[in-house]
């Protein structure tokens, strides 16, 4: 019998008294009615309607034949001639400037390609000495002009004002401070530029009471101190790596921004073996760098531990006798790199990252002790000038009223510093508060007038990035607003009417260019010259007393550290740098080379303490991945920032970037990640903190799930120096074999060929070669790639769902055992089926402390190409230059093609990214566009696009040739990701000119093809990564 | 590769759209009277002149016809005969500076040898000269005989042609014309239309009229049920009706397929442009080259529209139409048009200076490639020579330019084909030249044979 039992939803239902709206639900699923019977219920207002339904009928009819009617018409398109055409622009060919970008972050001599008046590009200047390389973030600098939130014209108490009312203003009341006697403050990037010097003191002296203060938001003044302190000078030594045979750095990411970087060309000469050597790099390090990640050998450690480890090489190098605590392990590696250093003699050389005078000191010591030839102190970098004392001092000083104004250029103090509520509670007591901004941002936004300044790109100026070594900028493009450059308008209240350009032309004539031609100076974008010319307009803050004391001593300081509690380490990434740049949608999307994560920066966590602590990484069913949050606590201040655990990280130690976090001046999808200046205490990356789980779940927008090789050799061909120099290079770079006739053959033999060859000796036929071993992972090339192919960005949500559309990716792997090898070797030991599955699934963890390898894919351009033949419409088809042709027009967006690919290198367009205001990206707003390459066509919804070998640059090359009657020259051809790698680990050229380098590359003993058992062809090829593995 | 460039500046011309644009067509009417008006005035003083020099003639001694040639090629670039431009209107000039200045022959050799010794000497016309006319000096020529001065001034000597005015008549009479064929054709139309519609009237009742008849005479008219079978047997063949249905079908697929492929094929296209430009007169009449004007088709992949200063190179001396004129096209519509250019350039043609205003000019872009289509002037142009009337049609005589060609790809294609490549003398093409002649074993290879028929060679 059914039982009396009630089952109810709700007590509602219990409540007998009640219960009409019980009923009501249970006979109306929907409890609201529909409103029709306002609409049809009022029968007068239906009756009184001229409106039948017949007619609405007929007039939904005729406007719909009408809209498509017109839409047939064919639009009118309006050209528009210049009125009178600058002599240097003929439409349609592309013109090239030499300047230099000085941002106080990133400091480097450039080439920028100019159509029709835009700057559309950045590429290296090969006539640099030293740093004429652009990093990810200088070529997508270009992007920063175009940027929509910039500020438009000078404004006053957050209203728009003008350049008359901002001159009478500040020099009415800066003339009146000089009277007064209260001081002036001049807080600055470091500019590097000698100009820009000179004007400051001349300001000094016309002004009186002028303090300056250069401030750099992540600070080298440990390093510049202990430089200062041993050579009198302020400044960075200088270190060319490429002269180097032994390499130990100990916490310093020398391939990141370590001591405002620029090193990693000269690394990678050295990485390349030629006659069997290469350098040989050991790496100390807590976090997981950009440099651990190319070292041929990585200890993680904890912070502390740096410093006991420098202290010990110290000792054993020099001879003295240093005691401090240390793990078995690294008191063995550090043994072992102090005997290879010592071996290697003049050929060694040691830098740190840690942020102690006492460390940077010995440092100096170490290497002129081994009398380093990679070691410069002649001529010193000049790219970081802060001054941590200076500026704790003026928030003081502020904070107490002394200062009586402030000007601002190049910095953001309110974001960039952890006590930025004092900051801005000593603004309050100025009396006058100037920025030099190019956006409303956080400091800007506070204070009294904001001078609205030039990107770069619009701007004169000079710089000397190592002592020396100059470099000019100039304008590229006439200001897009109404701007003026902070030296300008410092010359203005220097009560001078010359123009800045004027100002530092004389003074090059005078003192710089030593009687060399200004004009030829301009052209080339840098000059060396004899003597130094930038003034130094810092009051230095006092000596340090540790001074005096001896090496010994410093070092016997830095052997007694300790640390209890967990280590956080702050580090740049590779794609934001110090934030300046966080409104900049390529860079935002740009993956970082090690987590391989978008939009976003995070907490890195080693797995063993992520186990400890409970935080988890998990993969969704999308693929997409998940990260708990944690609580971050120094000093009183937690930040609440997402996990992710990361390979190779120390235990006892977390890290987090620099650069996130911004939330004034920038687009609301760029206000991603947390801020980690907060808890930059005293200018020191490194911070003892607590960690703890946080509530909640975080979805990263990460591009590479994949994380380990898992034993699969034929992706990445890895070998040692020992085996590369002694044994034939099919052991170490083995050809696949393929069985026929039951004889083994290679699978490039013709026999195992199913296809009909193609002649491709006649003309051109471009080959591009990768070299892992010369790659360092900077992603360069990905964001030369993005600006000369007009990529669109996708956005976090889009990227999460895999659909991220750059046509260039550097896949980046951990190896599972300790190396690659081990893998191997556990891979081809498994036997039987249950071992075997045992040994894969732990293959799909990384190790603790993995190698990693690079690897930059895109598409693979192959002879033989899967994509082509599946293609239902044609859209792809083989050139007889090399280049697998994807024609936009013809595709109907069937994504066969992407399905068939072994490189998954093709891109969907899975929405229209250009004005649409869903990717309200730079593509979405006139300025943005003006960024765009006219060559290239923008891909619209529904096509498949992918690498194109850069075609246009390749045509471009081929007609020029043509046109002047030429053949081209050797290495002349070029892609944007190979002029873009200043390592030179991309080269790529035509393998039909036996002059070009590509020849001998592509038939190198390194050289192997992309999973070449499939018999694809391909027509890049990639260099066999080689490890110096030699224990001295 | 580099360019230097110490102060270079522009700006996206986009930006220069922004500025708000007045419609050039709107004011020309009242260029127009501008102009007229004007030009009664410089003739009321040329007929002075002219009175002038008939008493003055006599100086002039040299060959007019020569003096005319060494006009063209040494004066005309900055001297009209009739009106002030760069330099001062030269029509009698010896007899002007004789009688008014009292400066003789020596003076005038003088001047023309090298002006700036003359004004550095102090003279005071020859100062008064050079301030007049903003401080230019004029370019010295010493190349200059007697003789050739003599010629020279013979030329200027001269008396000027009165205005016929055959060009108004000539107007009056053609359209005059015009009129009465049109008339002459509809009363032929309308004459034929009325004699048909009496015809018809005269069958109507003709009919009506035999039937009377019949009806009087009573006649049985037989009734028509012969057509109404044909029409019940015609349903009832369900062949024919296939049969013709089919071919129905047909017909308007095909005529369909031609529709459609005709979509954004522009042939033909001429959009009225807001200046009237007219290539017959530049192109046709005076044998301008194509890439005079159009200079960037020689170097970039466009062929660029001309900058308006390119058009003031000629045109600050050239300020009215000289030549053949048509009823639709006059003299002043053409000088009327070459307002609107000093309009948008922002020259005063009064002055003889730039006032600095400028009104960009926006064309209407006739030959239209989609964005995907890469085309590249200076390949087809320079590399392979190619006359800028093989894809645009004979543009030397339109008066106003129209898409000559489908610019389609089979048109593309087409002539990919069939053109042979010119690697004569092309040292980029010598090696493979070479390879291609060893490969097909024929000396000349078309664009096709190199490659020129690969989707990614125009579409990227």
């Amino acid at each position: 019998m059914s039982s009396n039992k009630k089952y109810w939803k709700s007590v509602e239902e219990l409540n007998k008294d009640n219960s009409s709206m019980i009923e009501a639900l249970k006979h109306k699923e929907f409890v609201q009615e529909i409103p029709i019977d306002e609409f049809l219920g009022d029968k007068d207002t239906l009756e009184s309607s001229s409106t039948t339904r017949r007619d609405f009928l007929k007039y939904v009819g005729f406007s719909t034949a009408a809209a498509s009617l017109a839409a047939c018409e064919g639009p009118v398109i309006k050209s528009i001639p210049y009125v009178v055409q600058p002599e240097q622009i003929i439409p349609g060919i592309a013109n090239y400037y030499a300047t230099a970008i000085a941002n106080g972050h990133d400091f480097a001599s450039i080439l920028v390609k100019t159509r029709e008046g835009r700057p559309i590009k950045i590429e290296n200047n090969n006539l640099a000495s030293s740093h004429g390389n652009a990093n990810a973030r200088v070529n997508a600098s270009v992007l920063d002009l175009y940027d929509s939130l910039r500020v438009a014209q000078p404004k006053k108490d957050g209203e728009d004002s003008s350049w008359d009312e901002f001159d009478t203003d500040t020099t009415q009341k800066l003339n009146a401070l000089r009277d007064s006697g209260k001081e002036i403050v001049l807080l600055t990037q470091t500019f590097a530029s000698p100009s820009t010097s000179r004007l400051i003191s001349e300001f000094k002296e016309k002004y009186g009471n002028v303090r300056h203060v250069v401030y750099d938001a992540i600070s080298e003044s440990a390093a510049i101190e202990a430089y200062q302190n041993k050579y009198g000078e302020r400044g960075l030594a200088n270190y060319d790596f490429s002269k180097a045979t032994t390499i130990v750095s100990i916490g310093a990411d020398f391939l990141g921004d370590w001591q405002g970087g620029g090193f990693d060309a000269e690394y990678a000469k050295g990485r390349v073996p030629k006659h069997g050597k290469m350098s040989r790099h050991i790496q100390f390090e807590s976090n997981m760098s950009l440099t651990g990640a190319n070292a041929d050998k990585r200890v993680p450690l904890t912070p502390s531990q740096q410093k006991v480890t420098l202290a010990k090489l110290y000792s054993k190098i020099i001879g003295s006798s240093v005691s401090g605590n240390l793990p078995a392990h690294i008191d063995e590696a550090v043994s072992n790199a102090a005997s290879e250093l010592i071996k290697a003699g003049s050929n060694g050389v040691v830098v740190a990252g840690i942020q102690d005078v006492n460390a940077q000191a010995i440092i100096l010591a170490i290497n002129e002790k081994l009398g380093s030839k990679a070691f410069d102190t002649k001529s010193p970098i000049k790219t970081r000038q802060g001054d941590d004392k200076a500026v704790t001092k003026l928030v003081a000083d502020m904070k107490a009223g002394t200062i009586g104004a402030i000007i601002m250029s190049g910095v953001n103090p309110m974001y960039t510093l952890p006590n930025a509520s004092e900051f801005a509670e000593g603004l309050q007591n100025t009396e006058l508060s100037v920025t030099f901004s190019m956006k409303e941002d956080e400091t800007s936004s506070l204070t009294q007038y904001i001078a609205a300044a030039p990107h770069y790109l619009e701007s004169w100026g000079d710089v000397e990035i190592i002592k020396g070594q100059y470099g000019l900028m100039q304008p590229t493009i006439r200001p897009l607003f109404d701007t003026r450059q902070f030296q300008d308008a410092l010359l203005m209240w220097n009560g001078s009417d010359v123009s800045y350009h004027d100002y530092i032309k004389t003074n090059w004539e005078n003192t710089i260019l030593n009687g060399s031609s200004w004009n030829t100076a301009l052209h080339d974008g840098v000059f060396v010259g004899s003597t130094t010319a930038t003034e130094n307009t810092v009051e230095t803050s006092e000596v340090s007393e540790e001074a005096n004391t001896s090496v010994d001593e410093e070092a016997r300081v830095l052997a007694s550290a300790t640390s209890n509690g967990f280590e956080l380490t702050l580090y740049p990434k590779t794609g934001m740098g110090d934030g300046q740049q966080a409104n900049n949608p390529w860079l935002q999307e740009f993956p970082d080379p090690l987590t391989r994560t978008t939009w976003d920066n995070y907490v890195t966590v080693s797995e063993a303490d992520a186990n400890e602590l409970g935080l988890k990484n998990t993969h969704v069913a999308t693929g997409a991945l998940n990260g708990s949050y944690a609580n971050i606590t120094a000093n009183g201040v937690t930040v609440k920032a997402p996990v992710i655990i990361q390979p190779g990280q120390a235990k006892g130690t977390i890290g987090l970037s620099f650069g996130y976090g911004r939330t004034t001046g920038l687009k609301a999808e760029m206000q991603t990640g947390v801020n980690a200046y907060t808890l930059y205490n005293d200018f020191n990356t490194v911070q003892n903190v607590t960690i703890e789980v946080a509530l909640g779940e975080h979805e990263f927008a990460c591009v590479q799930l994949q994380n380990t090789l898992m034993g699969r050799g034929d992706i990445i061909h890895e070998t040692t120096l020992e085996v590369f120099n002694s044994k034939d290079h099919r052991e170490w770079n083995p050809m696949p074999q393929v069985s026929k006739d039951h004889v083994m053959i290679d699978v490039t033999s013709p026999d195992a060929n199913l296809w009909t060859e193609f002649d491709s000796s006649i003309g051109h036929h471009f080959n591009l070669s990768i070299d892992l071993n010369a790659c360092t992972g900077c992603g360069a090339c990905i964001i030369a790639c993005h600006t000369e192919n007009n990529v669109p960005v996708v956005g976090k949500e889009e990227v999460r769902r895999s659909r991220d559309m750059h046509w260039l990716r550097i896949d980046r792997y951990y190896s599972s055992e300790d190396t690659f090898n081990n893998d191997n070797e556990k891979k081809d030991n498994s036997k039987g089926l249950g071992n075997t599955l045992t040994a894969f699934a732990e293959l799909e963890n990384p190790s603790e402390n993995p190698q990693v390898a690079f690897q930059p894919i895109m598409c693979q351009h192959c002879n033989h190409a899967p994509c082509e033949t599946v293609c239902p419409v044609a859209a792809i088809s083989h050139g007889r230059q090399g280049q697998n042709q994807m024609i936009y027009n013809r595709c109907v967006g069937t994504r066969y093609c992407a399905n068939n690919c072994p490189y998954k290198v093709r891109r969907f367009n899975w929405f229209l990214y250009n004005e649409n205001d869903e990717f309200d990206f730079h593509m979405n707003d006139d300025l943005g566009r003006m960024v765009i390459n006219p060559d290239v066509v923008v891909r619209s919804r529904g096509v498949m696009e992918k690498c194109s070998m850069c075609i246009q640059i390749t045509q471009k090359t081929i007609l020029d040739a043509k046109r002047d009657g030429r053949e081209v020259k050797p290495n002349e051809f070029k892609t944007a990701c190979s002029a873009a790698c200043s390592s030179g680990a991309m080269v790529f050229g035509d393998i039909n000119n036996e002059h070009d380098d590509i020849v001998g590359l592509k038939d190198d003993d390194r050289a192997y093809h992309l999973l070449e058992s499939v018999g694809t062809k391909p027509n890049v090829v990639y260099q066999t990564l080689v490890r110096n593995t030699n224990e001295a | 590769m580099l360019f230097l460039c110490e102060i270079f500046i522009t700006k996206y011309c986009s930006i220069c759209m922004k500025k708000s644009y007045q419609s050039l067509e709107g004011n020309s009417t009242n260029d127009m009277k501008q102009v007229t008006h004007r030009n009664l005035i410089t003739r009321l003083i040329l007929s002075g002149l002219i009175l002038l020099l008939t008493y003055s003639t006599a100086f002039a001694q040299g060959d007019p016809v020569t003096g005319k040639i060494l006009f063209n090629t040494n004066c005309a670039a900055c001297h009209n005969l009739d009106k002030k431009m760069t330099g001062p209107a030269l029509r009698g000039v010896e007899a002007r500076l004789s009688d008014d200045q009292g400066l003789d022959r020596d003076w005038i050799n003088a001047w023309i040898r090298n002006s700036s010794a003359v004004i550095k000497s102090g003279d005071a016309y020859a100062v008064k000269i050079y301030a007049e006319y903003n401080n230019a000096a004029m370019t010295a020529m010493p190349q200059l005989s007697d003789e050739d001065i003599d010629n020279i001034l013979a030329y200027t000597a001269q008396e000027k042609v009165a205005p016929s005015g055959g060009g108004e008549i000539a107007t009056t009479q053609t359209s005059g014309g015009q009129n009465k064929g049109g008339i002459s054709n509809e009363l032929i139309l309308g004459a034929l239309a009325i004699l048909f519609m009496l015809l018809a009237l005269g069958l109507i009742m003709v009919n009506k009229t035999l039937r009377r008849f019949a009806n009087a005479n009573n006649i049985d008219i037989p009734e028509e049920g012969q057509r109404k079978s044909l029409w019940k047997a015609f349903i009832k063949n369900q062949f024919l009706l296939l049969v013709i249905t089919i071919f129905f079908l047909l017909t308007s697929a095909y005529y369909v397929f031609g529709y459609l492929m005709q979509i954004g094929v522009d042939q033909g296209y001429q959009p009225v442009q807001p200046i009237h430009f007219s290539h017959k007169i530049h192109a046709g009449d005076n044998k301008i080259d194509c890439k005079f004007c159009h200079s960037s088709a020689r170097v970039s992949k466009t062929s660029g529209i001309p900058s308006l200063n390119v058009c003031m190179n000629c045109h600050k001396s050239i300020y009215e139409y000289t030549g053949e004129t048509t009823a639709e096209y006059t003299k002043e519509f053409y000088d009327a048009e070459i307002m609107k250019l000093y309009k948008a350039v922002g020259w005063s043609d009064e002055d003889q200076q730039y006032t600095g205003e400028t009104q960009p000019i926006k064309w209407v872009r006739i030959h239209n490639l989609p964005d995907f289509v890469y085309y590249n002037h200076s390949q087809h142009v320079t590399v392979a020579g190619l006359e800028c009337q093989t894809c645009h049609g004979p543009v030397e005589t339109m008066e106003e330019v129209y898409q000559y060609s489908p610019l389609t790809m089979v048109w593309c294609l087409d002539c990919h084909k069939k053109t042979n490549l010119k690697t004569k003398g092309n040292a980029y093409y010598t090696k493979i030249h070479e390879e291609l002649a060893k490969k097909y074993g024929v000396d000349k290879f078309t664009v096709k044979d190199n490659g020129g028929l690969e989707c990614g060679k125009c579409h990227y």
